[in-house]
């Protein structure tokens, strides 16, 4: 479904992204595991053109994307969930599922599921969005982007500063979301739990692919345990 | 806010209007409306102030630029004589079409000569600022942080620079004698006070309705787009929302709005100056902006017709700028959301107070 090859970006001198090639088969959870500043997030930004590529491609179900306005991804059917959430606190709930549906003419429709999806979310529905707990804000993010019915989701760090509670909630999320037809490209730092979740993965190091294979084989390649998981990953995780 | 509730403002608004001129009227006091009409205009150019800084997050420096770009279209094409009737050749065309009018010189009795339609005067003054506003907008837009401001700075000086010195904007002086401009049936804009009450109610009319064309802009997918680039520009990108068109358009909405307020006024004062462009001008309206409480229509109509009014009748004195300066200072520092907000706060206090009975309000724990 999504192809990237020897894709290339960075801010101004800095190259962050150099030469990353990669592929998300539709249907799939394909996770993107690294370090801080390994380049994930600015990987992200240049497949949706919120970073301009400096070289390489983005392809589509075959059509080549590469450099494509966020707003046109959108109507591509690609949704990045931005790391850090950015909702849009002093908006209601339901505005701010109205703004994620702003490309979708079917938005009421689309809304309707995410409420179905997220009841906590119909009950907040008037409430500012900035009152909202941090799992709850995750979901929010998660659910503006279902507005636009995406068939691919991009979710930057879902998972970042979540209570181990509310991140099974995200990853049982992200699972019946693959249940019901929409792929998953996830980047994040918490290897084990993403690992759980993730059918295949990549890990990426200083802006290059060092890694990728299945996720079981990775949760058992040492390499990946040292440098990711952390020794006693286990006392860590539960 | 519901649409029950924004009839309701609007009803209050329009009771208020034929209000205020029947009190004057009973009062004898008529000469009110002079600067009532005025403050209609300045605060037509302060929504469109609010829609630019309230909704779409970006602050404009030069809004009396803009206003002043109106005026001086409106008031050069009116004032410019192209000889006296009748008229002949291209003119005699041109008068045909009714795009050249005869006016009447205000010193010279019986002396008559052509110019321009107020109506192009008008058209052109909505399509200048419209130009001029994206072509400082197309670059300073597509940047994010104060672009937008330090450049309108600088455009705002040099509009107020180019009409001190320029010949035919008439120096410090401006341009006076701008000839009556008849917009409806029955109603010109001029000083006449034969006219004073239909101005009265043609400014706060057009006013009115520009409330309505905004509060519905804002309550559309268009407003939502533009709240969510004030709330978190990287987050409205990546629902797809083109931010640098919307900020561009909007601050294109806001300077033909200004224009249009400008060309107005121009015509029923009848003349202009370029004061109108200082740059405490323009803070001026920024400040009424944020008194009113940044992404609220409603309180800027409030606050500006209060402030404006007061300040037209000479209230503020010598110290007029300096009070708009000291209200935004004030604003910043204690409460960055408009004293609205607060306002509000203290008065449900006191409300739910009130309704308590004496007794239990000591041991209430709220």
């Amino acid at each position: 479904m999504l192809v990237i090859r020897n894709l290339r970006t960075g801010y101004g001198n800095l190259e962050a992204v150099r030469g990353v090639t990669l592929h998300v088969e539709a249907g799939e959870v394909v996770a993107l595991l690294g370090a801080n500043g390994a380049g994930k997030s600015s990987l992200m930004k240049a497949i949706v053109g919120l970073l301009p590529p400096w070289g390489g491609e983005v392809r589509l179900s075959g059509r080549a994307i590469t450099g494509e306005a966020p707003w046109h991804m959108i109507s591509h059917g690609v949704v990045l969930v931005p790391e850090g959430r950015h909702i849009l606190g002093d908006m209601s709930v339901a505005e701010n599922l109205l703004v994620g549906g702003y490309h979708n003419p079917d938005r009421q429709l689309a809304i309707g599921e995410v409420f179905e999806r997220f009841p906590i979310l119909k009950s907040r529905a008037r409430q500012p969005a900035g009152t909202l707990s941090g799992g709850e804000q995750q979901m929010l993010a998660i659910g503006r982007a279902l507005a636009a019915r995406p068939k691919l989701l991009l979710l930057d760090e879902p998972l970042l500063g979540l209570a181990p509670l509310i991140v099974r909630d995200v990853l049982r999320v992200v699972r019946d979301l693959r249940d019901h037809g929409v792929t998953v490209f996830m980047v994040e730092q918490n290897a084990m739990a993403t690992l759980g979740v993730a059918d295949r993965a990549y890990v990426l190091e200083t802006g290059e692919i060092i890694l990728e294979g299945r996720s079981e084989d990775l949760v058992r390649n040492p390499e990946v345990r040292r440098a990711y998981l952390g020794k006693g990953y286990k006392e860590v995780w539960e | 806010m519901k649409p029950r509730a924004e009839r309701l403002g609007l009803l209050i608004l329009a009771v208020l209007v034929v209000g205020v001129q029947a009190l004057t009227a009973a009062t004898g006091t008529p000469f009110y409306l002079t600067q009532l009409t005025m403050t209609a205009y300045y605060t037509l150019a302060t929504l469109g102030l609010c829609l630019l800084m309230g909704y779409a997050g970006q602050v404009s420096l030069c809004h009396g630029a803009f206003f002043a770009i109106g005026a001086y279209a409106s008031a050069i094409l009116s004032t410019l004589r192209l000889g006296s009737p009748p008229a002949a050749g291209w003119r005699g065309a041109l008068a045909k079409l009714g795009v050249l009018v005869r006016a009447q010189d205000l010193f010279v009795p019986g002396q008559e000569y052509l110019v321009f339609t107020p109506w192009l005067g008008f058209a052109v003054a909505l399509l200048l600022a419209a130009a001029a506003a994206l072509l400082i907008g197309y670059p300073a837009l597509r940047l994010r942080g104060h672009y937008l401001s330090m450049a309108t700075l600088g455009f705002g000086l040099i509009v107020y620079r180019f009409l001190l010195g320029g010949d035919f904007t008439g120096g410090a002086d401006g341009i006076s004698a701008v000839p009556p401009w008849r917009v409806l049936p029955g109603i010109a804009l001029c000083s006449d006070s034969a006219h004073r009450v239909g101005n009265y109610y043609f400014a706060w009319g057009t006013t009115g309705v520009v409330l309505i064309l905004l509060l519905n802009l804002v309550a559309s997918r268009t407003g939502r787009a533009l709240r969510a680039i004030h709330e978190g520009e990287n987050a409205a990108n990546s629902m797809g929302v083109d931010t640098a068109a919307y900020k561009l358009r909007t601050f294109v909405i806001s300077a033909v709005l200004a224009a249009a307020a400008g060309s107005f006024l121009t015509h029923y004062t009848g003349s202009i100056g370029p004061g109108e462009t200082q740059a405490l001008r323009s803070v001026r309206y920024v400040a009424l902006v944020a008194a009113g409480g940044m992404a609220n229509l409603w309180g800027t109509l409030t606050v500006s017709a209060l402030l404006t009014f007061l300040s037209l009748r000479g209230v503020f004195g010598t110290l007029d700028h300096a009070v708009f300066g000291a209200i935004l200072i004030l604003i910043v520092c204690l409460t960055p959301d408009g004293p609205l907000v607060p306002l509000r706060r203290v008065l449900a206090h006191a409300w739910r107070r009130l309704r308590r009975r004496p007794g239990q309000a000591a041991t209430d724990p709220e």
